[in-house]
């Protein structure tokens, strides 16, 4: 398939490494870190994921994270309403942004 | 996929057929480096060949017929299957459960509850002086007709360790997996086993349920699935239980099956070999188990008995029980053993590692 998102390139993220080796560990490090139990759990952690791969639109993101979310037993509305967080931010971050309109506006108005 | 209502056998699936099966698993090599043999996994882990540690479990399948029709079902388990244990045959197990040495019988089926002579069974069985006795119950049965309504007092009065399947807290992933109406009758029957006594605290009667994934997917973390059930079944129907065990499908049977059908069995397999670990293989369950099928014959556990791969020793009836060659024998493994050594391992226990 040629196309520029491949699904089997997801399998090979982990093969970063094979052209700057010392940041792909520190970054793998610091990625498994992340995500393991702490003030939030796990679970939790993986339906942000799940979140902001929707937000950032990553097609890798969002096939790893749906199964990720899946295997820690969130069922499918608990991750679309993650989808939902994600898409009400963006939409708030669209309409707050209007407030600087409607300050120019009035500037510029009579 | 839509939900079959019959057994693969009385459909004549060509998955009914366990060469068939054994054949389609032992073709998994298609890409790159992760379809390994198991045995040679076992080898680099120093595993290989895989033998026997002290029997601890005496498993036995007292029969294929069931009430439910699963899609995950390893068991091929139905109402058309009518293959179940003799008391004859039950004799023979009470016999070897004797001389085996084994602390834990574990009932499993089909619904064992459905065997006629499962109630026999049982008062046997405790007469053996076995220190826990596990009967794994697909809830429904209690609830199926009114002869099993007595069922969580019959199990309180024996000291039953009940087992059960419960895929998820809420009914559309659960009836997706184990039929429609399934979780209603669940619930039902959890809260009779509850109000006898079992899962709640200051009883020695143990509720224990288990998760297996609905789907192609494996369990994550055993610890936080068990918490999360025990906070939805609590708030939601005011259900106690004692523990969770989070069990991989294995690539066996029905579930092999809805695999194939759902495009999943490569990816499927490369995940279970990608997450090979070689402590949860060290503790594989089929080290301390014998499992004997309805028929009385010897596996090394569950799974090799649906696929038919009967104990490497020359006696392999449970008629003539040998002990000592069982202890001396290797485990026989296929792809599918992938299964229980995948992350966090898996066995009738839940997680392993």
């Amino acid at each position: 398939m040629n196309t520029y998102y491949n699904p089997d390139d997801l399998k090979k993220f982990g093969n970063i490494g094979e052209f700057q080796k010392e940041l792909a560990d520190k970054f793998f490090a610091y990625y498994g870190e992340t995500f393991k139990d702490g003030a939030l759990t796990a679970r939790e952690k993986s339906l942000i994921a799940l979140a902001v791969a929707h937000a950032l639109k990553c097609p890798y993101c969002i096939e790893a994270y749906t199964v990720d979310t899946l295997e820690k037993g969130c069922d499918e509305a608990q991750m679309m309403e993650a989808v939902h967080v994600s898409a009400a931010l963006a939409a708030g971050i669209n309409l707050v942004h209007s407030v600087q309109m409607m300050n120019k506006y009035k500037e510029l108005s009579m | 996929m839509e939900f079959a209502t019959k057994s693969l056998k009385s459909r004549a699936n060509e998955l009914a057929r366990v060469e068939k099966q054994l054949q389609i698993l032992s073709n998994t090599a298609t890409n790159g480096n992760a379809h390994k043999s198991f045995t040679n996994k076992l080898k680099e882990s120093n595993l290989f060949p895989l033998t026997p540690t002290a029997l601890e479990i005496f498993q036995i399948n007292v029969g294929k017929m069931c009430n439910q029709v699963c899609k995950h079902c390893h068991v091929d388990a139905g109402p058309d299957r009518k293959e179940i244990m003799t008391r004859e045959t039950m004799q023979r197990c009470i016999e070897a459960i004797k001389i085996s040495g084994a602390h834990t019988v574990d009932l499993t089926g089909g619904a064992p509850e459905m065997n006629p002579d499962f109630r026999w069974f049982v008062e046997e069985i405790s007469k053996t002086g076995v220190s826990k006795i596990i009967v794994r119950c697909n809830l429904t049965i209690i609830v199926a007709n009114a002869k099993y309504n007595d069922l969580p007092e019959f199990f309180r009065k024996h000291n039953i360790e009940v087992v059960s399947s419960l895929p998820y807290f809420t009914a559309a992933k659960t009836d997706s997996q184990r039929g429609d109406g399934v979780f209603e009758k669940s619930i039902k029957a959890l809260k009779m086993l509850n109000e006898v006594g079992y899962g709640k605290t200051g009883t020695d009667l143990n509720l224990n349920l288990v998760y297996n994934p609905s789907g192609a997917f494996m369990p994550s973390s055993q610890a936080i699935l068990e918490q999360e059930f025990k906070k939805k079944l609590k708030t939601l129907y005011d259900i106690d239980f004692n523990s969770l065990f989070a069990i991989t499908n294995l690539p066996v049977s029905r579930f092999l099956e809805y695999l194939i059908a759902s495009g999943n069995y490569e990816s499927y397999m490369d995940k279970l070999i990608a997450a090979y670990n070689p402590v949860a293989a060290a503790g594989v369950m089929c080290r301390n188990t014998i499992s004997v099928s309805w028929d009385g014959f010897l596996y090394d556990c569950d799974f090799n008995q649906m696929l038919e791969l009967k104990v490497a020793t020359k006696e392999q009836h449970v008629s003539n029980f040998n002990l000592k060659t069982l202890a001396e024998r290797n485990i026989i493994v296929n792809q599918h053993c992938y299964g229980c050594t995948a992350g966090a391992g898996s066995s009738c226990g839940g997680t392993t590692a």
